[in-house]
């Protein structure tokens, strides 16, 4: 009964997107305010009705109905309630789900918190967004339906894949989809913009939030990937330039430069047409990274569906959204009037810079990540693109786009002192060159650009600094008037300073992790010893354990510093799942500040031996820790007053407002 | 600057910034990436030892050998041609004999493959597309190997 009642509750959404879809634009075209007034009611009860789906299938998963073939495939009733309850998007089907209730969960935001949006502008953007529901609704019914029945339940399921069965899978999704999702707001903003021919700063400002909050969980969500797949995969990589990881990095590099143009359009209503073409590509590169993994065209841990009508479907969607929008842009783009001059010198110059170097970062990973494709689909060959070809190409992008990033928040709008600035930035740059000869007189081995990247992101870090420094005019007048003016700094300057200091902070753990690492692979027998950079392990025996739906066979060791201080004991284990007949690897993770020794076992000896891997990671905290500042910095911006104010305000206030800027 | 120079330093900058990525990428392309191979393509081809390629197919049963310091030779085959792998390291979670496996190295100079990584995509009937695709050229392809949805991964580096 309840799957039933799912099913039919997203029938009647699809019935609710579509007339969320063509009504208020049919008002916008006869100027019928009634008919663009219903957008908002009808987008909550969609909304409604997809939750209430989205329900009905938690309730499927939470009871254990194996009639539910798609419970019956991915859950199993041995399982911790906690994973039962994320396993609902550890498959094809239940992700699907999650991300439209997620696509109409916003657009019901919208509907409710747009008060005070123009109306016009207001039904419009929530038509595109039941577009958008529509599809998708559509593709879950025709072609993943979640709410299929076996018509004899079985007893037991088949088990979530034991390398989901992690928290990570709790965090990982759903902040993923809530930053590509989120990025279909402004591409609904943007396409109603264009349908209205019409924008102005004030749509930067109601769009901003989105971004920002989009961006933010974008962020995280990549971060909590990363930090999943290094623990999990048993060999210590946070990075593989796998393709589906590149599809979340695309769309989070446009939503970068994104976040930035908006900017400059709110502040000086310049790049107004680049600011929609931007809105365009990155929820595009969101539904393209939809595509490539859920489409099942790549093959990894992410491609549940071997589907192929699932992959035409996607295209199709892909196709019609990605091609409508650019033929709309074509089309209409030219009616929008150009705002604003700049010096190429000026902070919207920098910005500029900044967009110009991350959409062609954003290039080459495209590139990178559909080229096998395209070359298989045309001749057949086969080939994979690794991590030097984005080294090779993305690497040297990134690098300029950092070593600027400290000069963009020193400038002035509209004509810029770049001398200025870089002596302002002295400072930053002679610790910049000390941490650069410190790490080449320390730091052993490592490639030589290393102290270099190391250089670079404490440039970046102690520019973030300086910004702040400079702003509340610190060291120049008394502390208690710098104090004061700290506080009194817009939230929004310091969530930039946040952001740009966590980049920072994230590029010199890269660096550090993958330069000065070490890496021992051995066999060991009970009582051998084993030692990396600083630290002596001892394998002191093995045993097993027992969880709730699987086997642990756990190998102790006992870790010393070389001086013969005991610190603490690693206990990594070879977990297997007799539901699945599979064996993961739980690595064991022992932190030293922000450094990490990693420790896994591999397969056993036919001798009795085991064969380890142990890795020391130094400074590898610092990657997630960076992307945690980041995400503060986007929350601090979000809470500026001004944006906060700006959206709701009647026009007039926001006028004002402006003025006093 | 008038607004039409401004915009030319712009579009110039631009323009620049993007030759700049198409030379990066033309170069990586040329130099960083791998081609997938068969045993059977491996042989026809006639790959040149020192070349990076994948290899990839079954593990032969009965081929692993195990040495000292966790060395190990396998063989790899796609029904039709087999070819000799070395590797020093811990083999992934879901390496099997078998089992679809793709190794990554060059040829050495004997013959034998000299592997620095091994990946194994698969559980215990589903293959690497890559293989999938290589079995059903060599006419070895058994329908029920890609009947069970594709899930976990593994993959071994040195």
């Amino acid at each position: 009964m309840i799957p039933e009642l799912g099913h039919y509750a997203l029938m009647l959404a699809l019935g609710l997107a579509l007339i969320q879809g063509t009504m208020p634009i049919v008002g916008t075209k006869t100027n019928d305010t009634v008919l663009m007034s219903i957008a908002a009611p009808v987008a909550v009860a969609h909304f409604a009705f997809v939750a209430m789906a989205f329900a009905a299938l938690a309730i499927c998963y939470v009871i254990s109905d194996f009639s539910v073939l798609n419970v019956f495939e991915n859950s199993n009733s041995q399982m911790p309630f906690i994973y039962r309850l994320t396993s609902i998007w550890g498959n094809h089907e239940g992700s699907m789900m999650l991300w439209v209730s997620i696509l109409s969960f916003f657009g019901a935001l919208v509907a409710v918190f747009g008060g005070n949006l123009p109306v016009v502008l207001k039904a419009n953007a929530l038509a595109v967004q039941a577009w958008i529901a529509a599809a998708f609704h559509l593709f879950i019914l025709t072609t993943s339906n979640p709410f299929v029945r076996i018509p004899q339940a079985p007893f037991e399921g088949r088990d979530l894949n034991p390398i989901l069965q992690d928290p990570g899978l709790a965090f990982h999704p759903p902040m993923l989809y809530l930053g590509y999702v989120g990025f279909s707001i402004t591409f609904s903003f943007a396409i109603a913009a264009l349908l209205e021919g019409r924008i102005d700063a004030a749509w930067a400002r109601w769009v901003r939030p989105w971004v920002l909050g989009a961006w933010m969980c974008l962020t995280v969500g990549i971060a909590g990937g990363s930090y999943w797949a290094y623990y999990t995969l048993g060999w210590g990589g946070f990075w593989f330039w796998d393709p589906v990881e590149n599809a979340s990095l695309m769309p989070w590099l446009a939503g970068t430069a994104l976040l930035h143009s908006a900017v400059v359009m709110e502040k000086r209503g310049a790049l107004k047409i680049w600011t929609i073409l931007l809105a365009i590509l990155t929820f595009s590169l969101s539904l393209i990274g939809t595509f490539l993994v859920r489409s099942g065209v790549l093959t990894s841990v992410h491609a549940f569906a071997t589907d192929p009508m699932r992959g035409v479907f996607i295209l199709a969607i892909l196709v019609v959204f990605i091609g409508g929008a650019l033929a709309l842009y074509g089309w209409r783009a030219p009616l929008l009037k150009q705002g604003g001059i700049f010096a190429p010198i000026s902070r919207e110059g920098a910005l500029v810079f900044n967009n110009l170097f991350l959409t062609t970062a954003c290039a080459t990973v495209f590139v990178g990540t559909l080229y096998p494709l395209a070359l298989e689909a045309l001749t057949g060959e086969k080939i994979s693109v690794g991590p030097p070809f984005f080294n090779a190409t993305f690497g040297p992008l990134f690098i300029p786009l950092m070593v600027v990033m400290p000069f963009g928040p020193l400038m002035g709008w509209k004509r810029g002192d770049l001398i200025g600035a870089a002596q302002r930035l002295l400072a930053a740059a002679i610790l910049a060159g000390l941490a650069m000869a410190a790490t080449f007189a320390l730091e052993q081995g490592g490639p030589v650009l290393a102290p270099f990247g190391a250089g670079v992101a404490v440039f970046v870090m102690a520019g973030a600094v300086t910004d702040i420094a400079e702003r509340t005019l610190f060291m120049r007048v008394p502390f208690r008037a710098a104090l004061r003016r700290a506080i009194g700094l817009p939230r929004s300057a310091w969530g930039t300073a946040f952001a740009h200091f966590g980049l920072g902070v994230t590029l010199l753990g890269i660096v550090a992790a993958t330069a000065w690492g070490s890496e021992r692979i051995a066999e060991m027998k009970i009582g051998d010893n084993l030692e990396i950079a600083r630290y002596r392990l001892t394998f002191t025996g093995l045993f097993s354990r027992q969880g709730p739906n699987y086997h642990d066979m756990v190998g102790r060791f006992l870790v010393h510093r070389k001086n013969g201080d005991l610190i603490g004991v690693m206990e990594p284990s070879r977990r297997s799942f007799p539901s699945r007949n599979m064996t993961t690897t739980e690595a064991a993770l022992m932190t030293r500040g922000v450094s990490q020794l990693y420790l896994s076992l591999g397969d056993p000896m036919p001798n009795g031996d085991l064969a380890v891997r142990v890795y020391f990671k130094p400074r590898v905290l610092l990657i997630w820790l960076g992307a945690a500042i980041m995400f503060a910095g986007g929350a601090l911006s979000l809470s500026d007053r001004r944006l906060r104010v700006g959206a709701p305000q009647p026009a007039k206030a926001r006028t004002a407002l402006r003025a006093a800027e | 600057m008038t607004r039409k120079q401004r915009r030319l330093v712009l579009i110039g900058g631009g323009v620049g910034v993007l030759a700049v990525a198409v030379a990066l990428m033309l170069n990586a392309l040329r130099d960083s990436i791998v081609f997938f191979n068969s045993p059977s393509d491996v042989m026809e081809k006639h790959v040149r030892p020192g070349t990076r390629i994948r290899l990839g197919g079954l593990v032969q049963n009965g081929s692993v050998v195990r040495g000292n310091n966790l060395f190990v030779r396998f063989e790899v085959t796609d029904g039709k041609n087999e070819i000799p792998v070395s590797y020093q390291g811990v083999l992934p979670d879901l390496f099997r004999e078998g089992q679809g496996v793709v190794a990554e190295g060059a040829l050495d100079a004997a013959g034998t493959f000299n592997a620095d990584s091994i990946l194994a995509k698969h559980d215990e009937t589903y293959l690497p597309k890559e293989v999938a695709d290589a079995l059903k050229r060599s006419g070895h392809w058994k329908d029920d190997y890609g009947r069970r949805a594709a899930t976990p991964v593994g993959e071994a580096t040195k």
